[in-house]
């Protein structure tokens, strides 16, 4: 984290630097819901509901490694399995759309507790390699399982009748559903970022051993972090899942906890905007390359090397650090 | 001369009907595996089977304008779906074609009919297209799992193979095709003796086949296709399986997998199609044409591809009767009402339940020694007539079928 602010007791322009944050976070917020309350009309709102789901996925991820700095290598597990339950709930057990992404909130929640409560123990690498063994343990589940459906996924899974009222199978509701969930779950995040208990988790991430020193116990706060994480990206999981009525391996495997972590760099590690820009920037790359086949994942790995050799804040990263400000 | 031909023309024209002079535009999207192991099945190839019917029907019909898109569907179900919908709503594509991978075609299927368009499933296997998940949208063309499991699984049965260990490709396919050729099987009087699912795409066969192996059946069938097939009766060879005594069934080959595993590898290997390049002169011209187009001289169509062809000639006739391509479910019944005629299938007819009719062929793969030139992958050993080739409408379970 080497674009750390310096230290505002000794900056003399800390009280407007400080007031100049707030504002910056605020018009940037605003600018995103002014853009996804309008885009929807020029563009298609089907992609657009899957890119709030991939951005709030990115976020939580963004929640663990950019504010408590750890490497989940997994996070499909929390993702996928949310999708698959929220599917399962809806389609099996004719759930609401609204219980239905609950219960699959719940079992990422659960699913993070198990393998938080396994990883943290374990730093950096290891922290990695936990993370990523127990998604793979849980996609090959996945894959022999009945209930999933294999190759094919949970398919035509209803959309249902958002409270019983509500029908989601028109689109304009669907999305005002999937856009306050997004906001919902962003400023959740922002919230828990910007907390005392966030600022501990920060400390965490700047020097571990000084936090204990400090009398926190540093394994309850990441173990909480974790699994704050996994359930946010379980709520983006089982809302994918109703909004493409679909859940599917690609969910649960591996790629998809890379694609997170490609979303969260290219967008800026650490800063709130960063993965909802990272999400969108690979979506959008993703879907206007469709047509270009395998070759869509060699400019993936491209900008992934560009944006390490040469950006390395990310888009927003390097947008805040050109402008003084914190995004 | 050229009043003479101009009024001969407005002549014909006009008796077969005003209207027709009316420009009708269609677009067909290709939405097939570009970029792994069903590609050299389906992909680029099936693009350029849709080029080849696209030209011959609009140099007859000159007033209908067909634009041709295309999309890698990468075997994700979800990447399919989304393709299918984005096509459907944004592009304004008025029919999906080809879609190896069952999984993916399952999926686009309820697309195509929640949005009223039209799906002519060449690539994909799984008889449950035209079975309990039949819809008015779908036409499922060149071949399924029930006729795979007739051909192949019975004639083997009957010449003594008659236990059997299944090595399954782990999802609609696989386990379509597994569940009717073990019906076929036992119907015959042969024995199932196991079975083991792999997931799609596997390089590694070794711990699958040790299982066959232990088995001792005397017919290991591949229910998979495309890389996987290749993979494993390569993988097999090194075994020695085959030296062993046990045979493998290949229930779903294609004369590119052919092709790619060599006679040397492949021969004596019984096979189901409906198409073969080489079968007579139509086929073998066309080859030539679909040579030229994809620009791989050493490659030969499979009968995916053929089934594209086919297909879209079929449907883009219909849509010129109805002078309308927008309403998917009329569309579909026309094609249903109609009798198909064309290069490659020759005639035939589409059932109720959006299966289509016609002859399927029991071959062997030739010995390297047999084979006289490029290309000459096969003997003839039977052919299987429309009526008898695909499962009887009554034991499909298709809504649309029982009322």
């Amino acid at each position: 984290m080497e674009q750390r602010l310096s230290d505002p007791a000794a900056d003399p322009h800390a009280l407007q630097r400080s007031t100049l944050r707030g504002n910056a976070e605020s018009i940037g917020f605003a600018i995103m819901v002014a853009a996804l309350v309008v885009t929807p009309f020029f563009t298609y709102p089907l992609f657009l509901m899957q890119a709030m789901c991939f951005a709030l996925f990115a976020c939580a991820f963004n929640l663990l490694i950019g504010y408590v700095g750890l490497l989940s290598f997994g996070h499909a597990l929390y993702f996928g399995w949310a999708s698959y339950l929220s599917a399962y709930a809806a389609k099996a057990w004719g759930f609401t759309p609204e219980l239905a992404i609950l219960t699959g909130t719940a079992t990422a929640a659960l699913c993070g507790l198990v393998a938080g409560l396994l990883a943290i123990r374990r730093q950096g690498i290891y922290f990695a390699m936990i993370t990523l063994a127990l998604a793979q343990m849980m996609y090959f589940f996945a894959l022999q399982a009945k209930f999933t459906g294999g190759e094919d996924g949970i398919q035509a899974v209803p959309r249902g009748h958002l409270f019983g009222v509500i029908d989601l199978r028109n689109e304009a509701a669907m999305y005002v559903v999937v856009l306050v969930i997004f906001l919902a779950g962003f400023l959740f995040i922002h919230r828990v970022v910007n907390s005392p208990f966030g600022e501990v988790l920060k400390a965490i991430r700047e020097n571990e051993t000084r936090a204990i020193s400090l009398g926190y116990r540093t394994d309850r706060y990441k173990l909480i972090a974790f699994v704050l994480s996994a359930t946010l990206a379980g709520v983006a999981g089982a809302t994918k899942a109703i909004v493409l009525q679909l859940a599917s391996l690609t969910d649960v495997n591996w790629p998809m906890s890379g694609e997170v972590v490609l979303m969260t760099l290219v967008g800026g590690l650490g800063t709130i905007f960063g993965p909802v820009v990272g999400s969108f920037v690979i979506l959008v790359m993703q879907f206007k390359l469709a047509a270009m086949g395998e070759w869509v994942l060699v400019i993936q790995g491209v900008i992934f090397v560009a944006c390490v050799l040469l950006f390395r804040r990310g888009v927003i990263g390097e947008i805040a650090n050109w402008l003084r400000i914190r995004l | 001369m050229r009043k003479i031909l101009g009024l001969a023309t407005l002549v014909v024209a006009s008796a077969c009907g005003g209207a027709n002079a009316q420009q009708v535009t269609v677009k067909v999207g290709v939405l097939s595996d570009m970029s792994s192991l069903y590609s050299d099945i389906g992909g680029a190839g099936s693009v350029a089977a849709a080029k080849l019917a696209i030209a011959d029907f609009t140099k007859a019909n000159p007033n209908v304008k067909v634009e041709l898109i295309s999309g890698d569907h990468q075997n994700k179900p979800d990447i399919g779906l989304q393709l299918a919908n984005q096509w459907y709503d944004v592009e304004k594509v008025d029919l999906i074609i080809d879609t190896p991978n069952s999984g993916v075609a399952l999926a686009v299927s309820q697309t195509s009919n929640a949005k009223n368009k039209v799906f002519v499933v060449s690539g994909a296997a799984a008889s449950d297209l035209t079975g309990p998940k039949c819809n008015a949208n779908t036409v499922h063309w060149t071949y399924d799992t029930w006729m795979l499991a007739n051909g192949t699984g019975k004639a083997l049965v009957k010449t003594g193979g008659d236990t059997w260990f299944f090595l399954t490709s782990d999802y609609a396919f696989g386990h379509a095709l597994e569940r009717d050729t073990m019906a076929a099987v036992e119907k015959n009087g042969g024995k199932v003796l196991g079975k083991v699912r792999h997931p799609l795409n596997t390089n590694d066969f070794s711990s699958f086949l040790l299982q066959a192996q232990a088995s001792k059946a005397k017919i290991i069938g591949l229910a998979n296709a495309g890389g996987d097939t290749i993979n494993a009766i390569k993988a097999g060879a090194e075994f020695g399986i085959v030296k062993g005594g046990q045979k493998f069934a290949g229930l779903l080959v294609f004369a590119s997998d052919v092709n790619a595993l060599g006679l040397q590898t492949a021969q004596g290997l019984t096979l189901t199609e409906t198409w073969y390049w080489d079968m007579n002169d139509a086929n073998r011209a066309w080859t030539k044409r679909w040579q030229a187009e994809r620009g791989a001289p050493g490659k030969f169509p499979t009968m995916v591809q053929a089934g594209v062809y086919s297909g879209l000639t079929h449907y883009l006739k219909s849509v010129v009767a109805l002078k309308s391509a927008t309403d998917g479910k009329a569309v579909v019944a026309q094609m249903k009402k109609t009798p198909t005629d064309d290069a490659l299938f020759g005639k035939g007819s589409i059932r109720v339940d959006g299966r289509k009719l016609h002859p399927a062929y029991l071959l062997e793969v030739k010995a390297p020694s047999e084979s006289k030139y490029p290309g000459d992958f096969y003997k003839l050993r039977a052919t299987i007539p429309a009526d008898e080739a695909f499962r009887p409408l009554k034991d499909g379970n298709c809504p649309m079928a029982t009322g």
